[in-house]
């Protein structure tokens, strides 16, 4: 999945085509006391090697059930979990205890919580070096390691304190550290902000990018907030009912008409088109979006172009724009300027022309 | 009686149930820290599911519980003199004391295990940690401070069911006050055990609250208090 051409490839340099999770066809359905509730209904996940990739939906979509059965924490009901090269399910074995080649698949994935969790009998340091005495390293090494962490984290000064003594923000900074204890290539995060105020979740999304970058580490990462994909995310997929609806990166999910995570991402209002009016959604990304299009547009064709909404933001360090303008004249009268927007390297929708289609075929 | 009378039997009775009631808190201890763990990890949802077992454990455990200490004693004479070879004594009186405070302790573990947060087993499972890890690493440390105060339940009751034991000639200090204060009326030995009673019980509780009291504020668990706990666990 190549990106657009004519955009620069901002900072992705860690992404590679090489998929590092791959799930397929998976499903879970839960039982209990004879209710069934399907959680995953058939989902198709594929993660690239060193990109950050958001899953996003609402509560009960099936998120968590989905990152869980990732690590098969979830067992799930059928399907395929290949991570790394290696198939997850396949190893799973019988019976509801992991046996000992998924377990050290798993210590090769780092995990992080929405409640940190954290063993709260334990110093900050113990806790880095809690999965190191799993993996059975010896004493100098864990220590030495889980040095190493906490001062990436830019926790090095709290090493000897108790996760009680330490704000939400440390406590998942502590968490990541933890995470990454086991030289992970991948890293899960299930809502590992949502307990966190806005300033926090953006500084503890600033060290997941950083990590990204620096580690080459893929992080999936699973949210119900627009805001976290907009700020970290590579790619996305939107989760509804235990289904993936959209997914792929941000600048093919901005260039896909119709989009909902596209539209989420860049809400605009404004009215829809009439007999005299056609509106129209224009999304720009990378250097289009520095060029003066509009005016050309409105200099070359000589019309009053309104502008009803806009908004220029970075989405997963891609400069992207949308914008609401509207044009005198019904949209027949319009084809030529649209037709000049299209030709520009924009991307052009026009909000509810289906609908009048369809009047006009009553008719 | 005159004090230099009674000092050297209180200071035996003293040491008696010293030795009854260290000696079976031990065996209650190391039986029921796995039973109670036990009951946890098979019960449904755990991580060694097994409800028939586990069913079969909290029946044992409840039957063991609420058996009155005096019929457990005679119930296991048989058994007392297979271990010990014989039935009355201190020695003999440690048999039936540990037995019944092993499921007495279990179940105080299990409640005390259970409010760890299922969430922290979760983590360990996700860097690859096995059930024993689990144990290990989570639920014995995170519910430490609740261990400590469910082991003073243990001592305190077994203080208790002592007294009963010396019934049976076990000595302690109950033997002391059923057969000088009871049986030949000598008022003061029995108020002179009654405060030595009071002082020691006063002491292990303050001495196991303070050490729970003083592990919970480190970890400062988000959970109750252990002394609510205890009380809770105790009705
Ligand atoms: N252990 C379980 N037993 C039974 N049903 C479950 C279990 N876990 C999840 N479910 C159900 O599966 C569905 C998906 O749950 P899941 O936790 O994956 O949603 P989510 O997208 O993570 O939601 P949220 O944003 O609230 O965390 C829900 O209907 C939930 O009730
Ligand atoms: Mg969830």
């Amino acid at each position: 999945m190549p990106l657009c051409p004519g955009t620069p490839t901002p900072a992705h340099s860690t992404v590679t085509e090489t998929h590092v999770i791959t799930t397929t066809d998976l499903t879970k359905v839960y039982r209990s006391r004879g209710r069934e509730v399907t959680a995953l209904d058939g989902v198709d996940l594929h993660v690239r090697e060193g990109e950050v990739y958001g899953v996003i939906g609402q509560s009960g979509a099936g998120k968590s059930s989905l990152i869980r059965c990732v690590n098969l924490l979830e067992r799930p009901t059928s399907g395929t979990v290949t991570v790394a090269g290696q198939d997850l399910t396949a190893l799973a074995g019988r019976g509801p205890r992991a046996g000992r080649e998924l377990r050290q698949a798993r210590s090769r994935i780092g995990m992080v919580f929405q409640h940190f969790n954290l063993l709260s009998s334990r110093t900050v340091q113990d806790n880095v070096e809690l999965p190191l005495e799993i993996l059975g390293k010896s004493g100098t090494e864990r220590s030495r390691k889980a040095r190493e962490l906490l001062d990436l984290v830019g926790l090095a000064d709290k090493a000897g304190a108790y996760p009680a003594q330490l704000s939400g923000g440390q406590k998942q900074r502590v968490g990541i550290a933890r995470a990454l204890a086991g030289d992970p290539k991948v890293l899960l995060s299930d809502e590992a902000t949502s307990a966190l105020d806005p300033e926090t979740t953006r500084s503890i999304l600033a060290l997941l990018r950083d990590l990204n970058r620096q580690l080459g580490l893929t992080v999936l990462l699973i949210t119900h907030e627009m805001d976290v994909v907009k700020s970290v995310c590579d790619s996305a997929a939107l989760m509804e009912n235990g289904r993936i609806v959209e997914s792929g990166t941000v600048s093919e999910l901005l260039a896909t008409p119709g989009s909902e995570l596209a539209a989420a991402l860049f809400p605009l209002d404004g009215e829809a088109s009439g007999d005299d009016r056609t509106v129209l959604d224009v999304t720009f990304q990378g250097e289009s979006a520095t060029q003066p299009v509009i005016s050309q547009l409105a200099r070359t064709y000589n019309i009053d172009i309104s502008i009803l909404g806009a908004a220029i933001d970075t989405v997963g360090g891609l400069q992207v724009g949308r914008m609401r303008i509207e044009l005198p004249g019904r949209y027949e009268d319009n084809v030529v300027p649209i037709g000049f927007l299209r030709e520009k390297g924009l991307q052009v929708e026009v909000p509810g022309r289906e609908s009048a289609l369809v009047k006009e075929g009553a008719k | 009686m005159t004090w230099s009378e009674m000092q050297p039997l209180l200071a035996q009775a003293c040491w008696d149930t010293l030795y009854m009631v260290g000696w079976s808190t031990l065996i209650a201890v190391v039986g029921g820290l796995p039973l109670g763990i036990l009951l946890v990890l098979t019960d449904r949802g755990g991580l060694l599911q097994n409800l028939a077992a586990n069913k079969v454990i909290g029946q044992i455990v409840n039957i063991a519980r609420s058996l009155p200490f005096i019929i457990l004693m005679v119930a296991l004479m048989t058994f007392t003199r297979w271990i010990t070879g014989t039935t009355i004594g201190r020695a003999a009186a440690i048999v039936p004391l540990a037995i019944g405070a092993i499921p007495f302790f279990a179940r105080l573990v299990e409640t005390a295990v259970r409010e760890v947060d299922h969430g922290l087993v979760e983590a360990v499972q996700a860097m690859g940690g096995n059930t024993w890890t689990v144990v290990r690493k989570v639920l014995v440390p995170e519910s430490l401070p609740s261990l400590i105060s469910s082991t003073t339940t243990t001592i305190v009751a077994l203080i208790g069911y002592s007294a009963m034991a010396g019934t049976v000639g076990a000595g302690g200090l109950g033997d002391i006050a059923i057969r000088y204060g009871y049986q030949r009326f000598e008022t003061q030995l029995m108020w002179i055990t009654v405060a030595i009673l009071a002082v020691v019980i006063s002491a292990i509780q303050f001495a196991g609250d303070y050490a729970a009291r003083s592990l919970h504020r480190r970890g400062a668990h988000s959970g109750p208090a252990p002394k609510l706990r205890l009380l809770k666990a105790a009705s």
